[in-house]
């Protein structure tokens, strides 16, 4: 198994009510940034990570990347990624990902990221995202090529790092007449490239075409589950069994010394009002972001209101902060209830983790850490995680046979006999439990 | 009024094209969040008029044709369609986004206009303010900002009035389609001004509402400057809905001025 961890590096230190009034982290003026706050919360969020390399339990640190957003201070993760490639020494830096149609030039990008694996001598793990809605207003990108700039800037990135130059690429929106990057990545072919979703049935697919490991982004145990027979069913039609080495997932976690305080810490996930509930359709699918199908199921979700993935807060441009923040705080114990925050002591967090092993077999996993909780506690957090949790992870992970990409080429293990994939999720195991 | 659907076969396309009236043409091409529908307007003009009003490629009804990729592109495939249906030259009423096409495709090929309404097109940036992000709202809000008098009778009829996941999915055809010919430079070309300076435009007639919340009068006054002979009529209290906002002085100022052409013509 390959285990790592995650944080956005939330700026905290802005006014949640003005964020639950707006019913979005986008769009939050910047006049609320303050250098001198930023400057140290960036410093302590490269700490942590250089912490865990020297725990030594884990075996990557993983980055994302955001704009426009006090959501996540990492505007540009590749520089973060560059630090922690010199000053680390043996995790791997997981990168999901890259957003290839905001960056807007792929060349640039696999120049930064083949630096990064030098520097680390290996250690890079690069993976590509569209980049959510909002981001495309961010940058000014065109949502209506969002996919097309996706696809074309990862042939050529591809391309730049294998293709001997100096070769043209003239395509439909990236043209470069003399593509010859002198600094190539330092893995052979390439770094091993992951790349992470919300369930994205398009995603997934293209995922098992390319035999890139799909990462779930803490997505509902169920349709994650079913993305995954998605992702298998694909792979068969490419002719190899998919497996743990193709999946990963990312859980929200908080533990701590006592049950109590990891409840309240982990609470603090919900910061801001969420993530769900902060979806303002304008800037979630700008014009032509979503595809055909995805716009048509959208349209029937806003138009019925009894559906899911309609805001909690309502349609209107009144949003009352003290309600709000009660319907916010409210959903925590079915949170906890329904694991989609795991909180508690390293013994009390332990058989929920397995029991998240149990349901979805990903020889990936990474916890995710967030709220704004204080640093120590963090600390803490990490600590007791590498010395209490992973152990007992990796031993039911050897047991569930939860091989990772790097024990087991994604795309190498063949089709049954019968040219029928075997099962890569158990969601029944879930039902069983409740 | 009764209007009728077909199909047109042109330039590779299957351009839906629906109609209403009899007599003398008058193409309508209609605004960036597709057709809102049979408004009292079109019915005034289509007693004494054909009205024709092509859904344009890509907005939902008519295919996207993969080459249209810019405002240049539309208007050449429309100009093909008028010379191919010996329609050219012929009586145009372009309603915001179709204002700014049959910009340019007048700015491409004068000839096909006879006389052109231009209602508060985009197409040339403002000298002073902007015109308003279709892109960072909802289609439903971009509807409701672009009215200055809430009075006006057919506004809560525009594009059928209710939400649906019909209308849902008309809109975000449109946005989608707007986005890929006018993202950047947004809604507007920098060429525009000095290309229709170029040519003998046709007689044409800007029509803008003083208080257009979308696209600011400053660009009808650029229109004005840019073609020669232009005439800007402003109407106060309104926004950029002159055709429902203002009906009767929009339908008789549209009447006054192409009723103008047909006195020309028939002399």
């Amino acid at each position: 198994m390959h285990i790592m961890w995650f944080t956005e590096r939330a700026y905290h230190a802005i006014p949640e009510d003005e964020v639950i009034r707006r019913k979005s982290f986008f769009g939050l003026p910047n006049t609320h940034f303050d250098p001198e706050h930023g400057a140290t919360l960036l410093n302590r969020y490269l700490d942590e990570k250089i912490y865990t390399d020297e725990l030594g339990a884990f075996d990557g640190v993983m980055l994302n990347e955001h704009h426009g957003t006090p959501f996540c201070l990492g505007a540009v993760m590749d520089v973060e990624a560059a630090i922690l490639a010199r000053v680390t020494k043996r995790v791997r830096i997981v990168l999901l990902g890259n957003p290839i149609p905001t960056v807007g030039n792929p060349l640039r990008l696999a120049e930064e990221l083949a630096m990064i694996d030098l520097i680390s001598r290996g250690r890079l793990v690069p993976g590509w995202v569209r980049g959510a809605g909002s981001e495309q207003l961010a940058n000014n990108t065109n949502p209506a090529y969002n996919r097309e700039y996706f696809e074309e800037g990862h042939d050529l990135i591809l391309q730049a790092w294998t293709r001997p130059g100096p070769f043209r690429f003239e395509g439909k929106h990236f043209h470069f007449r003399f593509v010859n990057p002198w600094v190539k990545p330092y893995q052979k072919p390439h770094p091993p490239i992951w790349i992470p979703g919300l369930v994205s049935p398009d995603t997934a697919i293209w995922c098992a075409k390319k035999r890139y490991p799909y990462i779930a982004l803490a997505t509902s145990f169920e349709p994650t589950a079913e993305l995954w027979n998605i992702y298998a069913q694909a792979a068969a039609r490419e002719g190899y069994q998919a497996g743990p080495e193709n999946f990963g997932y990312m859980q929200p976690v908080f533990v701590a010394e006592s049950q109590q305080k990891a409840e309240e810490l982990g609470k603090r996930f919900l910061f801001g009002g969420g993530f769900a509930h902060f979806a303002r359709p304008e800037w979630m699918f700008p014009p032509g972001y979503n595809s055909k199908e995805a716009t048509r199921r959208l349209a029937r979700q806003l138009a019925n209101p009894n559906l899911p993935g309609k805001s909690t807060l309502g349609e209107g441009d009144e949003v009352d902060p003290v309600a709000a923040r009660k319907i916010i705080y409210d959903a925590y114990p079915k949170a906890l209830e329904g694991l989609q925050m795991i909180a508690g002591t390293p013994e009390a967090v332990i058989p929920k983790l397995c029991k998240v092993l149990d349901v979805l077999r990903p020889g990936i996993f990474s916890f995710w850490l967030d709220g704004p909780v204080p640093f120590e506690d963090r600390l803490t957090c990490l600590r007791l995680l590498a010395q209490e949790v992973i152990p007992a992870l990796r031993e039911h992970g050897k047991r569930l046979g939860l091989v990772d990409p790097f024990e087991r080429a994604p795309g190498s293990r063949p089709l049954p006999a019968d040219g029928k994939p075997e099962p890569v999720a158990w969601p029944e195991l879930l039902r069983a439990a409740s | 009024m009764d209007w009728q659907e077909r199909t047109v076969t042109t330039g590779g396309a299957e351009l839906m094209l629906r109609s209403a009236g009899r007599g003398r043409p008058l193409l309508v091409l209609h605004e960036e969040l597709g057709d809102p529908g049979p408004l009292g307007w079109q019915a005034d003009l289509a007693a004494e008029r054909e009205l024709l009003l092509p859904l344009h490629p890509g907005f939902g009804r008519t295919p996207r044709m993969e080459w249209i990729a810019g405002m240049r592109d539309l208007a050449c495939f429309y100009a093909a369609w008028l010379r191919a249906e010996g329609l050219a030259p012929v009586e145009v009423v372009g309603i915001s986004f179709g204002g700014w096409l049959a910009a340019e495709m007048m700015a491409n090929d004068p000839s096909l206009f006879h006389r052109a309404v231009l209602v508060a097109p985009p197409g040339i940036r403002p000298a002073t303010g902007e015109i308003f992000d279709l892109f960072t709202v909802t289609a439903a809000k971009y509807v409701q900002a672009s009215v200055m008098d809430r009075s006006a009778p057919e506004l809560p009829v525009l594009f059928g009035g209710k939400r649906t996941p019909e209308q849902f999915e008309a809109w975000e055809d449109a946005r989608a389609q707007v986005a890929r010919l006018a993202w950047q430079p947004y809604l507007h070309n920098p060429s525009l001004p000095r290309l229709l300076a170029l040519v003998p435009a046709p007689p044409t007639l800007l029509v803008w509402g003083r208080e257009d919340p979308i696209v600011p009068l400053a660009v009808g006054e650029a229109y004005a400057r840019a073609i020669a002979g232009a005439r800007l009529v402003v109407l106060d209290g309104c926004g950029h809905r002159p055709e429902i906002e203002r009906r009767e002085a929009f339908v008789g100022g549209v009447r006054d001025f192409l009723g103008a052409a047909a006195a020309a013509a028939r002399a």
